[in-house]
């Protein structure tokens, strides 16, 4: 009983390491400007206000460029990330869960390898072939900088959800006389949908996240995308504490929600196969 | 072996011929385009001298360099720093990820189904937050006026502080400011932001072994410590084998939060392969050929890991 309690404790204090710079972001942002200053340990503002909200939302933060631009920016980048890398991504995962052909294997070792590639090394030569393509300066240069770092593992994980859908349903419409590309729209989207959706998630936190190639991609400042912006006005202010946690926050709680809502094939995905084994 | 009498397959699944290549082939563009092509590049680029933007848009002859930009950073002695900060934080968060992952793992798994529903949801909050709100917010816990770190220092009995760490205030005390220091904070923040997948991934995996096990090693009357090392790491190798590999690679090119700690590319004691790279093809003077080269370096050590990653993979998975 006794150790039932001593490992309770342990696992408290382990959820509050893990959650605390979370709920402090939260709270620093709905605490008034005094009570950040008096640098207490409170962990929830005495009384909430949204003050700082109201500061990074109706201010200017450079002339005539507000924070509402950076967060249109980065949904717009997100959002076509998300639906390139998603199409792409079925159409792929189709292949390799319904067909066996010649390159089969190639290709999933390729999927692997080239999720190893380290992003960090690629921005000097892919800031070479955004100039070149006349994309320097452009959301669409990111849109598809992400497309090309999410798919790898979009078609990975979307391969299970199309392999999980029975043949058999398909083969049934083919005996009914369904062409291809009925039986791709009327059955086999529809079910893989869920899969779909978990995808694009995983599409959205890269492309929401992303802070290195938005930096070098990106020149004038009323393109800057969020993550490039809370380094921007986050660099030039450093005792405004109180509008950066509520950049912060916005910046955070989308992700935390999908991420909760696809966790589970996020480990899948990761680790592979390890687990099975 | 009876003979089944050959049934016609379907017209669906007869010979796949070309199209799983149509459907490939978007994906594969993307991929050769994308990730392939400025592999290559940058292994081209480096072998040039390009150190202005109108070479890199083609506009300008690019001056063929030979090997001399690997000659260059293998004998500067900054390169030599950056390497060792690398791979020496590398290894000391690959490390203490994975014990303090398979810790909370094993924690998990000891757990009530409530309690551990509860640690692992905030477990999983610290692994959701994007790498950049989260080291921003760290960053202010460690600010030197008002972070809750100096306040908490400065709460501490005076004498207590003075004959601890020979200083009674704490108010502008600068946390980031010694490499030391420095790379702590940035181990605690990267080893906050890493140790949960470790720790989801160890727990999936000890759901994954039978029971009896553990049980039979109880009864044997093995402690936890035995026991964990006698059947538990046995058995889940592969696991620890891939975790271990995923995190060297994770720990090696650590750019987001460095970036946002240091605030920007100016600290340049910290550097580590991939802001150095970074910094040095686009801080001012830009040196594109020779920031080439460095992410070659860094790419190759990744490489040689990724390597092992993948021959560990196939063993297992059935592809």
């Amino acid at each position: 009983m006794r150790r039932r309690h001593a490992l309770n404790v342990v696992g408290l204090l382990v959820a509050l390491f893990a959650v605390f710079p979370v709920v402090w972001m939260v709270s620093t942002s709905l605490k008034s400007t005094p009570e950040i200053f008096s640098g207490g340990p409170l962990p929830f503002p005495r009384s909430p206000t949204l003050e700082h909200y109201r500061t990074i939302l109706t201010g200017d933060l450079i002339p005539g460029v507000t924070f509402v631009d950076f967060f249109r920016n980065s949904v717009l980048v997100a959002l076509a990330t998300v639906l390139i890398s998603g199409l792409i991504a079925l159409l792929a995962a189709t292949a390799v869960a319904r067909f066996r052909f010649r390159l089969r294997t190639s290709f999933l070792v390729m999927l692997l390898v080239v999720q190893m590639i380290p992003l960090e090394a690629l921005v000097i030569p892919l800031f070479l072939m955004i100039q070149r393509l006349g994309l320097y300066d452009t959301l669409a240069s990111l849109v598809l900088t992400y497309v090309g770092f999410s798919l790898p593992f979009a078609v990975w994980m979307l391969r299970g959800f199309v392999a999980a859908v029975p043949v058999e349903l398909e083969e049934a419409a083919a005996i009914d006389g369904a062409s291809r590309a009925q039986i791709f729209r009327r059955i086999l989207l529809p079910l893989v949908a869920p899969g779909l959706a978990a995808t694009s998630i995983f599409s959205f936190i890269v492309a929401w996240n992303e802070l290195i190639f938005a930096l070098t991609f990106l020149n004038d400042q009323s393109r800057y995308t969020l993550p490039v912006a809370m380094t921007f006005f986050f660099g030039r202010d450093d005792t405004a504490w109180g509008p950066v946690m509520a950049a912060s926050t916005i910046l955070t709680i989308p992700v935390l929600v999908f991420f909760l809502v696809v966790q589970r094939r996020m480990v899948g995905g990761l680790a592979a196969g390890a687990l099975k084994g | 072996m009876t003979t089944s009498p050959t049934r016609p397959a379907p017209a669906y699944r007869r010979g796949p011929g070309r199209l799983p290549y149509l459907l490939l082939l978007p994906c594969l563009v993307v991929i050769a385009a994308l990730l392939l092509w400025p592999l290559g590049q940058v292994a081209v680029m480096s072998l040039y001298d390009l150190d202005s933007v109108r070479q890199v848009r083609g506009q300008r002859p690019w001056p063929f360099a030979g090997l001399a930009n690997y000659r260059e950073i293998l004998s500067d002695p900054f390169f030599h720093t950056v390497l060792r900060n690398t791979v020496l934080f590398a290894l000391a968060n690959v490390f203490l990820t994975m014990v303090l992952g398979t810790l909370v793992g094993l924690l998990l798994h000891r757990l009530g189904r409530r309690m551990a529903a509860f640690v692992g949801g905030c477990v999983l909050l610290a692994w959701a937050t994007p790498a950049l709100t989260g080291t921003i917010t760290w960053k202010w816990i460690f600010d030197d006026t008002n972070g809750l770190v100096t306040w908490l220092f400065n709460a501490l009995p005076s004498g207590l502080s003075s004959s601890l760490f020979g200083r009674s205030e704490w108010t502008g005390y600068g946390w980031f400011n010694s490499p030391l220091s420095f790379f702590s904070i940035l181990t605690l923040v990267v080893v906050w932001h890493s140790f949960p997948f470790i720790a989801v991934s160890v727990l999936a995996g000890l759901k994954s072994l039978p029971g009896e096990l553990l049980e039979a090693a109880r009864v044997d009357g093995a402690g936890p410590w035995r026991s964990f090392w006698s059947v538990t790491f046995p058995l889940l190798r592969p696991v620890f084998g891939i975790l271990v590999v995923l995190s060297t690679i994770w720990d090696f090119k650590v750019f987001t939060q460095q970036y946002v700690l240091a605030g920007g590319t100016q600290d340049r004691p910290t550097f580590m392969l991939s802001i150095y790279s970074y910094a040095t093809a686009f801080s001012p003077p830009p040196k594109y050929g020779l920031g080439a080269t460095i992410a070659v370096v860094l790419t190759v050590i990744l490489l040689v890991v990724t390597g092992v990653y993948v021959r560990s993979l196939l063993k297992q998975e059935e592809l």
